[in-house]
């Protein structure tokens, strides 16, 4: 598959007063064309500052210190300002977890479509861009468009508003789909409708999706290839089918073990020890280390690569984790 | 799994109907809109068991709570605590029945009183209903309560802001069980949580039920924590109840439409029970000013007939479990 | 090969508690103090306004030590003088020197800035806890109340108050008391109210714990950062107060040296002498501007409601 995002050895600093905060801290992430890929993990891993990253929207303190971000062979870290606006809603464009704050609220949703269609093509004029601005709320089943064109944001629900936010983001058919924690706010039946209908754009539109989440069970539903972070570092990478069969890393395993399963008996929860670290003072080795059950001496002391591991699940791509227990011989080079 | 001593009714509500004002109406006031939050609810909850309330944004669980609690007054109907009808009873006599029921809120943060250490937290309700004679004795029974949910007792002197989100959950919980409260309703105790920190609550407060035979009402809408912590499990939707019945039976043969799409609507941790095609529910969930008349479910409902607009359904009693649906 | 598999779960455990004790050792240090000396250390102009302030306060209170002169002391010989090495700022227009009446000045100016406010401060406090934490007719009776002062002109009120009880200090501390209270009521209300619907007072309700009690345990104290910014900037309206009143010849009364009175009386050489009216003027200039200046600053750093 041709490669749509490379992200290689992503560091974004925050340097604040009390001291720095490595939030994203060397993440490669590579998204090919057309595809849905995870990233997942809990509060304060660094998966939306990667997201941010992408979009350079990263606020003061923070600052983006090292690596590339590549969209198909262009380093987006070279682009400021104007470039990078163009590049913004036209070809990446982004949803969040509360559409509300998105939205402007003295607007209509209508209004705020149209301009955004207008911003990157200054040749449409405003028929065709109400035309287009209707047929992708069709698109993303907002039901009687005409009548929602009109709407403010306030008027309608979380669920419709994710789907406004969704059309205004697809609306310029852009390369990629950053969704960050897109389902969160909303009702089960709810997040399964905007589930299902993201999963359907990307099919028809060959969007690729980047999928930030807290969920297992989202990433499960959708995704095709996932990244594990955890304290600012990937983890552990592999493909969707692949992580569930054949977990590698310590830290997926006990995440796993840990949500308690709709289909499953009731047993005693798994427990991870302890408490997500702060990341002003994290641990000199493997940062997972001070709660993992597996961890030996060597982990306190030198922090471990991303190594191959062995796929299990025929066609599964590459498998990495960062776990002296997965050793082998290959390492990911770029790490 | 444990057996548990299951009893008689602890608590139970009989006809219970809360509507809300809310902002609007005529010039003078009249004719304001109403929040239909829960009307005419009638359930009953064992002692030692868990009972699990689910449902979406605005089905009045949350509401349902704290009528159990009289946190608020009920339009209508009442609550009967051990077959004490606790509407009707002075506020002094209130407070002893107050000490028997606790409650754990959802967000972390706004629970705690960010000006009072832990000490004072914990201390609260020994100190109100004045349960231990000297402050030494207070200050010992606090440092059992923080060692028991896993908080260090040298953090007595803490504030909340400088613990985690799991570690001021765990305080909330000391501050719950500090009375030794027969029942404690459980207000989306873990949904604020960070997975891996979520499990270590949800076995503390399993444990805790087994130590201290505790009822649990479980508020949540989180179907697979429901499944896990509950014994007996009702869906409701805009503050009607659906169904009610035990964990295993609501799970494994749901009858109400709304529970079985419910269910399949979870986002299942195992990409290998991926389907193709998912039925999907359409449609939002209706407003709770303007409820849909007959079934409130109705106008989501693939299966709905005319019958279901126009009449609203009895509960029935099904295979063991409790129904409100026309087509069952 | 058992041997070394102990020593190493031992060592493991080890390293484990040593890790969790240096996270324990991070704790976030928010109090109100440590939100001060935050605030110290980076919002220069506060620190330099709030030195401002404890230098007017020190000169306040050591007048006698800290003017170079006695306020009262008439010099005919040196009326309206020029500043000089003698005379900081000048002399007056009955030889007094106008240096050390404005460090007399500022006890006056200052005791008319802190005590109404706090009067005032504690007051709306009360009635505004009431209001929001009673509601329904006791928050009518109470609000429509604040409104109607608020509806008033304030200088206008003042000076009603003055002219009824005629021109003393105590009958300053009345006016701009009842002047002032309504503003700070409003906020404590508001404040109330939002807190009220705060879980952690839920909790306290479903404890079992009286009103009295949670008014006083769980909402007022959550109000004290909103008051502590509330008064450092009532504190400068409640200076310019006092000196508009003694501008006008009801306030501070001669011989006493209020800045306010000061100005009148060096009015009428602005052309020809500024000196005598100026430097009083520049004095409150400094000490309002102190006060709001460190009144923002403390609202920034400690006030987490009034941010936007």
């Amino acid at each position: 598959m041709d490669e749509l995002l490379r992200i290689n050895n992503l560091k974004t600093h925050f340097f604040t007063k009390k001291g720095v905060v490595p939030a994203v801290d060397g993440v490669s992430i590579s998204v090919p064309q057309s595809s849905v890929i995870g990233v997942v993990g809990e509060s304060g891993c660094g998966k939306s500052m990667t997201a941010m990253s992408i979009m350079q929207l990263v606020q003061k303190p923070g600052r983006i210190i090292d690596g590339s971000i590549e969209l198909e062979g262009e380093d987006l870290l070279k682009y400021s300002g104007d470039n990078m606006r163009n590049i913004r809603g036209n070809k990446i464009s982004m949803i969040f977890q509360e559409p509300m704050t998105a939205l402007n609220p003295v607007y209509t949703v209508g209004r705020q479509v149209t301009e955004a269609i207008r911003i990157h093509h200054h040749d449409i004029d405003k028929e065709e861009a109400k035309k287009m601005a209707l047929d992708i709320f069709n698109a993303v089943g907002i039901p009687e468009p005409d009548r929602r064109f009109n709407s403010y944001p306030h008027q309608l629900s979380g669920g419709l508003r994710q789907r406004v936010m969704i059309g205004m983001a697809m609306v310029c058919n852009p390369r990629l789909m950053i969704a960050d924690e897109p389902t969160t706010a909303l009702d089960v039946t709810i997040e399964a409708q905007i589930l299902f209908l993201m999963k359907k754009l990307q099919e028809e539109r060959g969007t690729s999706i980047l999928l930030i989440t807290h969920n297992l069970g989202v990433v499960a539903e959708i995704c095709d290839y996932v990244y594990v972070m955890y304290a600012g570092k990937v983890m552990e990478q592999a493909n969707t089918f692949e992580l569930f069969k054949n977990t590698s890393h310590q830290y997926t395993e006990g995440l796993m073990k840990s949500i308690p399963k709709i289909t499953a008996e009731k047993e005693r929860l798994y427990n991870i020890k302890g408490v997500v670290p702060n990341l002003m003072k994290l641990p000199k080795g493997c940062r997972f280390c001070p709660r993992c059950e597996k961890a030996m001496p060597r982990c306190f002391m030198e922090e471990p690569p991303l190594y191959k591991v062995k796929t299990v699940v025929e066609n599964a791509g590459e498998h990495y984790a960062r776990c002296f227990l997965c050793e082998s011989s290959e390492v990911m080079n770029d790490d | 799994m444990m057996t548990k001593q299951i009893g008689d009714t602890l608590i139970r509500t009989v006809d219970l109907v809360k509507e809300f004002e809310i902002s609007g109406g005529d010039f003078f006031g009249r004719n304001k809109p109403r929040v239909h939050a829960t009307s005419n609810v009638n359930i009953q909850i064992n002692k030692g068991e868990t009972y699990a309330l689910v449902g979406e944004s605005g089905c009045g669980k949350s509401t349902l709570g704290r009528l159990m609690l009289k946190l608020i007054e009920p339009t209508s109907g009442h609550v009967e605590f051990e077959g004490i009808n606790i509407n009707e009873l002075p506020s002094e006599e209130m407070r002893e029945i107050r000490k028997k029921m606790q409650i754990i809120f959802q967000d972390p943060y706004a629970s705690l009183n960010p000006r009072m250490n832990v000490y004072d937290i914990i201390a609260e309700p020994l100190v109100t209903h004045h349960v231990c004679k000297t402050k030494d004795e207070t200050k010992e029974r606090v440092k059992e309560l923080m060692e028991r949910v896993g908080i260090r007792p040298e953090f007595i002197n803490r504030y909340p802001h400088q613990f985690s989100g799991g570690q001021r959950q765990r305080i909330g919980i000391a501050r719950a069980l500090a009375l030794q409260p027969q029942l404690i309703i459980c207000d989306e105790p873990v949904s604020a949580l960070d997975v891996s920190i979520q499990s270590q609550i949800l076995n503390l407060l399993h444990d805790l039920q087994e130590e201290f035979n505790l009822t649990y009402l479980f508020i949540s809408h989180d179907l697979s924590v429901v499944r896990y912590i509950s014994d007996r499990v009702c869906v409701m939707f805009l503050g009607k109840v659906c169904e009610i019945g035990n964990t295993e039976d609501i799970f494994g043969n749901p009858l109400h439409p709304y529970t079985k799409f419910l269910i399949d609507a979870v986002p299942k941790p195992d990409p290998f029970l991926r389907k193709e095609n998912k039925q999907l529910l359409h449609g939002d969930i209706p407003s709770p000013v303007n409820p849909p008349t007959g079934c409130r479910f109705h106008t989501r409902c693939p299966y709905a007939k005319d019958i279901c607009s126009e009449i609203e359904p009895e509960m029935k009693n099904v295979d063991n479990k409790q129904v409100a649906c026309h087509l069952i | 090969m058992e041997d070394i598999k102990v020593t190493d779960n031992e060592t493991v455990e080890q390293l484990r508690q040593d890790y969790e004790n240096m996270q324990a050792e991070i704790a976030d240090t928010d109090g109100i103090m440590d939100k001060i000396k935050a605030m110290i250390k980076n919002n220069k102009l506060a620190t330099i306004s709030l030195i401002v302030i404890l230098i007017f306060c020190f000169c306040a209170i050591f007048a006698p030590v800290v003017a170079p002169h006695d306020p009262t002391l008439q010099d005919y010989d040196n009326v309206r003088a020029h500043p000089s090495r003698d005379h900081i700022l000048g002399t007056d227009e009955l030889g007094r020197d106008v240096f050390s009446r404005i460090i007399y000045g500022a006890r006056i100016s200052l005791v008319i800035g802190i005590v109404p406010t706090t009067i005032s401060m504690v007051i709306g406090t009360i009635l505004g806890l009431m209001a929001g934490f009673m509601g329904k007719k006791v928050d009518f009776v109470i609000m429509r109340l604040a409104d109607i002062m608020l509806a008033f002109p304030s200088l206008l009120l003042a000076m009603v108050v003055m002219y009824t009880l005629g021109a003393s200090l105590i009958n300053i501390f009345i006016a701009l008391s009842v002047v002032n209270w309504a503003g700070t009521a409003r906020v404590v209300r508001s404040q109330t109210l939002a807190l009220k619907e705060k879980e952690f007072v839920e909790a306290a309700e479903s404890i079992g714990v009286k009103k009295s009690v949670i008014m006083l345990r769980h909402i007022l104290p959550n109000c004290l950062p909103s008051l502590i910014v509330l008064f450092t900037m009532d504190i400068p309206g409640s200076i310019l107060s006092e000196s508009s009143l003694s501008f006008l010849g009801i306030g501070a009364q001669p011989p006493a040296s209020s800045w306010g009175l000061m100005v009148v009386n060096g009015k009428q050489w602005l052309f020809s002498e500024p000196w005598v009216a100026i430097a009083p003027g520049v004095a409150i200039l400094i000490l309002v501007l102190a006060f709001n200046f460190l009144g923002d600053g403390l609202r920034d750093a400690i006030d987490p409601y009034m941010k936007e």
